[in-house]
């Protein structure tokens, strides 16, 4: 039978293969973004497991607003990065380092 | 030994969330190791539709629809659209995979087992499975998040929406760009101009003919 448990470890899977995406693809912004977006998935897959195992509808309207804000976060990091490639020719993250003193 | 008709469905229901859990772990697997941005974005589409479908398996099926249409339909087509716009040279981008990918791996190794280990030991029931509690007859999802959208959340809704707005201004403002020397009318000063602007009337005498 399938309960909580199930989905909590799809969840937990799902975000520890994000955070080894991320530090596998340092080098390339676009594969980062994508990671992030599984991240915010795993962190879906918790907030939807609880709401049905405690049988409230919070959790499900709080996945409706990380799912919009996701979008929004979405929309503005790849026009960042559009900017980026238009500037800097390459959106390779260790030639980042206007910033660094 | 005759299994009865809810058994049976038990089954069958385990058997699918299996299916969709290693198509959405072999997906999200292809996500973090695939050379080509263009494949990435691919399986990532895939990973959200397996997601989708175990989201109307748990019965939230309004999410499950809103994850497909908002993510693979929009997110995902905007994804594939700055990848393929971007042309990134996708050998020289992923040169650095070795270098850092025995210590994320074990990183995330370490992390996976401690948080399956937490998730099952530590839960009220021991190592049987916390159901999720079943619907009442006739129950609708959507109605049931409408009714609190709607009222309990409303100011976060308006919220989400001026997010949303902020999102496109942002977006907007961020690639629109000025192209030097390019050829265009500016209507105001056109209607502005006057006729001694542009014409001038010079006096002088005719010519006679040689």
């Amino acid at each position: 039978m399938i309960g909580l448990q199930h989905y909590l470890t799809i969840s937990a899977m799902l975000f520890v293969l994000s955070i080894a995406g991320i530090v596998i693809n340092r080098r390339n912004l676009i594969f980062m973004l994508m990671c992030i977006e599984l991240m915010l998935l795993a962190v879906n897959f918790n907030f939807i497991a609880f709401s049905r195992y405690l049988g409230d509808d919070t959790g499900q309207v709080f996945v409706f607003f990380i799912l919009t804000v996701a979008a929004a976060e979405a929309a503005i990091g790849l026009a960042i990065l559009v900017v980026l490639f238009r500037n800097r020719r390459s959106i390779n993250v260790q030639e980042l380092n206007t910033l660094k003193g | 030994m005759r299994r009865t008709a809810k058994e049976i469905q038990m089954l069958f229901h385990a058997i699918v969330f299996y299916c969709f859990s290693a198509l959405l772990i072999v997906a999200s697997i292809g996500v973090i190791v695939s050379r080509n941005p263009v494949h990435a974005a691919m399986f990532l589409v895939l990973a959200f539709f397996q997601s989708a479908a175990l989201w109307i398996l748990a019965e939230a099926e309004f999410l499950g629809i809103v994850l497909v249409l908002v993510y693979v339909g929009a997110v995902m087509v905007l994804f594939l659209f700055v990848v393929m716009m971007l042309d990134i040279n996708v050998e020289v981008v992923r040169k650095g995979l070795t270098r850092y990918a025995p210590m994320g791996i074990a990183v995330s190794l370490l992390m996976a087992i401690e948080m399956v280990q937490l998730i099952w030991w530590r839960s009220e029931t021991g190592n049987a499975p916390m159901l999720f509690q079943p619907y009442p007859e006739g129950y609708s999802n959507t109605k049931s998040l409408g009714s609190v959208l709607y009222t309990e959340h409303v100011y976060a809704f308006e919220i989400a929406a001026v997010i949303l707005l902020l999102a496109i201004v942002a977006a907007i403002t961020l690639t629109m760009r000025k192209r030097p020397g390019l050829k265009v009318q500016n209507i105001a000063e056109q209607v502005a101009v006057r006729s001694e602007d542009r014409l001038r009337i010079v006096k002088m005498k005719s010519e006679k003919k040689l």
